[in-house]
């Protein structure tokens, strides 16, 4: 196969995966050519120009995509059902944010150029021990990764040392990403209490409302969920993969043919935490907001959602699932805001009890159906 | 007072700091768990257990129990239900540890301090009652998972197999019988296979010790037969310790036989000794 040129070895198997990848080249080309060199080259054609608001929206669920590979590879292959997975997310998007806050300086509506907005209305008078290095990217950068693996380390070392798992683990997560939803709903927090951080206007020292930095950040979360998908490929795909299945389905025997299961797991949870606060960092420059609506609960749990309906422990089905239940959601939320909840839940009612793989397993089942008939 | 005799005084050579102390416990402990990599059988056995003790809730699941595995031997181990023989293949693998006793693998390495994992990398391999095997991967994924090597995160997200390790696995494959299967998902093979796989994948440990439990449970007779050879072929290079109830079966591999009850040992000798021992009828066929 002359596609096979284009991917690494690991991947040469993965059917899905490859028609995802092309696909998503070919839709990042197709943005690029109509909104950047179409309107440089032939402006007359300006008809074609995608709005903004495409835009922003496609990358958004590019972010999402990202973040439903990080809990597939959780509780996919590992079979840690994290429901708090949005928290990983939230932390990501909430440093982006201190740096998109930093990056306002004098621009603010009080004119501070030290202070956030809501910390001169707060009455503070200098910015909180952690704020500080936030106004460097490179340094965001590292928090991006740091903070949502520091929290998911220390998390994972005390659950999986304490061998809880199952339902018990669920419900912990839980209470993580509501303990924290309450924390950063205090104003004391200084993170901008329940409006969150916004009004941001300069990333890089470019303006996030122009067209040429909406394609970039619109590539760059391409490129970021291409890589992601990648990189979780070449990890289920390794010996390491494997060993987090077999934890899965025989925990027990993992551990008795002599593999510490403790730091088999906390690795993947770790790794699955960096990779959902990549997709949150990425997805706050896009929304232009981050609040504490986004450690909700609710968000985690619509998360395993897509998973489910996509297909759990494929990667690229958990894909699919973000895709087409975000697509969902944006069209019932405009069209009949009020049935939303109940599509969501007739869809994950509908996809456990005739899909229990997901819509990959649909396709699946009619590949082999096909295999079967020309046999 | 000078300054030299007021160091002196700070530095009082009666005087002893706590953190001077060094604290029994850990010295004992110290001198315990020392649990050199090399295994020590120069007395014999290669597995003591000696006065061990598990209780769950008052039951006494094992009382006072002690047993020794030779270097290469091969032990059945029968005994009714609830006798203990699964509590003691626990207190061995580290998954249960004993309230009292000594747990010892060779002259150094005392199990009851250290974890599954390193009680399995140490060379104490065990196949569970019902047979375990990883269901979603293929039978060379499974054996390739038990392999003998280093078993570390790291490690294993970039290890490819080199030519002596696949070599391995292909020659396990043979003892086993399941070449044919290479590449089957393991759930599609038939009980016996399973045991088998189960049997082949302690193998790739590489382990000094195999604890199996009741491996021809649910076997044809054909089947029997095969893991009866299997079995014996086995003692020699590694120390084999069989847990079963099928008589037949255990008369059939077995030269030493060790009968538990209640939690201890009741009897122990060849197959015939030990039926025509008369405690060990009134156990099993009552008063």
């Amino acid at each position: 196969m002359i596609i096979n040129r284009f991917f690494p070895q690991f991947m040469h198997q993965d059917t899905g995966g490859k028609w995802l990848l092309s696909l998503l080249a070919l839709v990042t080309i197709i943005v690029i050519v109509l909104n950047f060199l179409i309107p440089l080259l032939l402006p007359e054609l300006s008809v074609l120009h995608m709005s903004n608001y495409m835009v922003t929206l496609l990358g958004k669920y590019l972010c999402l995509a990202l973040l439903a590979i990080a809990l597939d590879l959780v509780w996919g292959y590992c079979g840690i059902l994290s429901l708090g997975h949005a928290a990983f997310f939230a932390l990501g998007g909430y440093a982006m944010g201190m740096y998109l806050m930093r990056q306002i300086g004098d621009r603010g509506v009080y004119g501070n150029p030290e202070l956030p907005d809501f910390m001169v209305f707060l009455n503070w008078h200098e910015l909180p021990w952690y704020w500080s290095g936030f106004e460097s990217f490179a340094f965001t950068a590292l928090m991006i990764l740091l903070v949502p693996g520091l929290l998911a380390y220390v998390f994972g070392w005390m659950t999986f040392r304490s061998r809880v798992t199952g339902v018990y683990l669920s419900i912990m997560t839980q209470a993580l990403t509501y303990a924290l939803m309450l924390a950063f709903f205090r104003n004391e927090m200084g993170l901008g209490g329940n409006n969150g951080l916004t009004d941001f206007k300069d990333i890089l020292g470019f303006s996030l409302q122009s067209d040429g930095t909406r394609i970039i950040i619109f590539t760059l979360s391409a490129i970021a969920l291409a890589t992601g998908y990648i990189a979780s490929r070449f990890i289920v795909e390794s010996k390491l993969g494997k060993i987090v299945v077999a934890i899965r389905d025989a925990e027990l025997r993992t551990r008795f043919i002599g593999y510490k299961v403790e730091d088999f797991k906390l690795w993947i949870f770790v790794f699955s935490a960096m990779l959902a606060g990549v997709a949150g960092a990425l997805y706050v420059p896009q929304v232009g907001i981050i609040n504490p609506g986004e450690f909700s609960p609710l968000n985690s749990i619509e998360l395993a959602i897509w998973v489910a309906i996509g297909g759990r422990g494929t990667l690229f089905g958990a894909v699919i699932g973000a895709l087409l239940v975000n697509y969902a959601k944006t069209y019932f939320t405009g069209a009949l805001p009020e049935f939303w909840l109940f599509a969501l839940g007739t869809l994950f009612i509908v996809s456990t009890l005739y899909l229990p793989k997901g819509i990959v397993g649909l396709f699946e089942g009619f590949q082999n159906k096909l295999k079967e008939k020309t046999a | 007072m000078n300054t030299l005799a007021r160091v002196r005084d700070v530095l009082r050579r009666d005087r002893t700091f706590n953190h001077t102390i060094v604290e029994e416990n850990s010295f004992l402990q110290g001198s315990h768990s020392v649990h050199h990599n090399t295994l020590d059988t120069s007395h014999g056995p290669v597995l003591y257990l000696e006065n061990v003790s598990v209780s769950f809730d008052g039951f006494q699941a094992l009382n006072k129990l002690s047993l020794y595995i030779d270097d290469g031997e091969l032990r059945c181990i029968i005994g009714p239900n609830g006798a203990g023989k699964t509590t003691m293949m626990d207190v061995i693998t580290g998954k249960t540890r004993p309230d009292t006793g000594l747990v010892y693998f060779g002259q150094t390495m005392d199990l009851t301090q250290m974890a599954e994992h390193d009680i399995a990398t140490a060379g104490i391999g065990r196949k569970f009652q019902k047979p375990t095997i990883f269901p979603e991967h293929s039978v060379w994924e499974n054996l390739e998972l038990a392999m003998k090597t280093d078993k570390g995160v790291w490690h294993t997200l970039f290890t490819v197999l080199n030519a002596e390790q696949k070599a391995r696995i292909e020659e396990v494959m043979l003892i086993i019988g399941l070449q044919k299967h290479c590449y089957a998902r393991a759930n599609l093979l038939s009980h016996g296979q399973k045991q088998w796989l189960e049997i082949g994948m302690l193998l790739m440990q590489d382990p000094r010790v195999l604890l199996v439990d009741e491996p021809v449970a649910g076997m044809t007779h054909q089947e029997m037969d095969r893991t009866a050879e299997l079995l014996t072929s086995l003692a020699g290079k590694h120390s084999v310790v069989v847990v079963e109830h099928d008589m037949d079966f255990v008369r059939s591999i077995a030269n030493q036989v060790t009968v538990l009850h209640e939690g201890s040992v009741l009897a122990e000798g060849t197959m015939d000794e030990v039926q025509h021992n008369q405690k060990v009828i009134e156990v099993y066929l009552g008063e």
